[in-house]
């Protein structure tokens, strides 16, 4: 599992992202030890995911690139956020660790993960769905390239397939 | 009581190459009051971002002053973004609250700043110690050249009059806001 997770975070090397934003999931482990231990990065825990939202709106005005990691259930906590994503046009590259998806064993995931998709795209998100490990790094450049040379807000979906379920 | 508009333009008079970031409603207004600037981004919305957005502003240019002025209802509503503030603990990071204890958008209704929240308090135990609630002259002297030139990052709650103020309404375009803030303070010309 841990490959796939190396690869991402060297396209975000790549890409010379310096901010990483998130609220903890198990999808997101190699990222955020990664990006702790990394001196060119900010590495910034949150209370609650749409903190990470106007953070990297603030970060693109001070010249600087992020990506805002989450688990589904945060892209609820951030509908309103992408207000000044959409309005201002702000290049936006979220990652989502999905529940609610793909062999779910707790119902109470159910609502939110279906709705990630739907949701980021009412608010102008490009979404793409990864299933799998092989994927993840020609998928990441994708929507880095469209994030930081074409301005975008993409949406990577890393799914249940790739992260696989968890076991209750 | 103190006046905001009075309050923020004294703030903004000699801001140098001070980076702004403007909560919505009133404290949008009393920026652009106090004189527009390539270098304030004023949210229309997005409500509970300024906080986080100065953050983010903050990290990335460190050696540049970055102030954000919002009001207490956009500051309860981030209330865990001053966690995160004081976690990261930029020094360049300087937090003006207005807080005449109202949401002055809606139509006045009081907010829990009226009702024994203490934004100060609130800030300081979240891990941002440098955080005073000003009420007087005197004390509002001291806090300009704090949130100008003091350690960040800091937190000024100022206790300023619910009166309504003469209409000031900053540019709403947020692409244009974008790339004009984006140009003065980085010389970027984007696409």
């Amino acid at each position: 599992m841990a490959d796939w997770q190396e690869d991402l975070y060297q396209v975000l090397k790549e890409f010379e992202v310096s901010q990483v934003s998130y609220v903890p999931d198990a999808g997101h482990r190699v990222l955020i030890d990664r990006s702790l231990a990394d001196p060119e990065m900010h590495s910034v825990p949150l209370t609650t995911e749409e903190e990470g939202i106007a953070m990297l709106g603030g970060a693109h005005l001070g010249g600087a690139r992020g990506v805002a990691a989450m688990q589904s259930s945060g892209i609820g906590n951030c509908v309103n956020m992408f207000s000044l994503v959409k309005n201002g046009l702000f290049p936006m590259l979220v990652l989502v660790s999905m529940r609610g998806d793909f062999g779910e064993g707790n119902p109470w995931q159910m609502p939110m993960g279906q709705a990630v998709e739907p949701v980021m795209q009412a608010m102008g998100f490009v979404t793409m769905r990864i299933d799998r490990p092989d994927e993840v790094e020609s998928a990441m450049r994708a929507a880095c390239t469209m994030v930081f040379k074409s301005g975008q807000a993409v949406g990577v979906l890393l799914t249940q397939k790739l992260i696989g379920a968890k076991a209750f | 009581m103190l006046n905001r508009r009075d309050a923020v333009r004294r703030l903004l008079a000699d801001r140098g190459g001070m980076l702004v970031v403007a909560g919505l409603g009133q404290p949008c207004y009393d920026c652009f009051a106090a004189g527009d600037d390539p270098c304030s981004f004023y949210l229309w919305g997005a409500m509970g971002g300024a906080v986080p957005m100065g953050l983010g502003l903050a990290l990335a240019q460190p050696e540049r002053r970055v102030l954000v002025v919002t009001g207490d209802g956009e500051a309860l509503m981030s209330a865990g973004a001053f966690a995160t503030v004081g976690a990261e603990a930029p020094e360049n990071l300087a937090i003006y609250i207005l807080d005449n204890e109202r949401y002055g958008e809606t139509g006045g209704q009081v907010t829990h700043t009226a009702r024994g929240a203490d934004l100060a308090a609130m800030t300081a135990a979240a891990g941002i110690p440098r955080a005073q609630t000003v009420h007087t002259e005197a004390g509002l002297v001291d806090a300009l050249d704090a949130l100008r030139s003091g350690a960040g990052p800091l937190v000024v709650v100022l206790k300023v009059a619910p009166e309504s103020q003469p209409g000031a309404l900053p540019p709403q375009d947020g692409p244009h806001l974008k790339r004009r803030f984006r140009r003065a303070a980085l010389g970027v010309e984007d696409k």
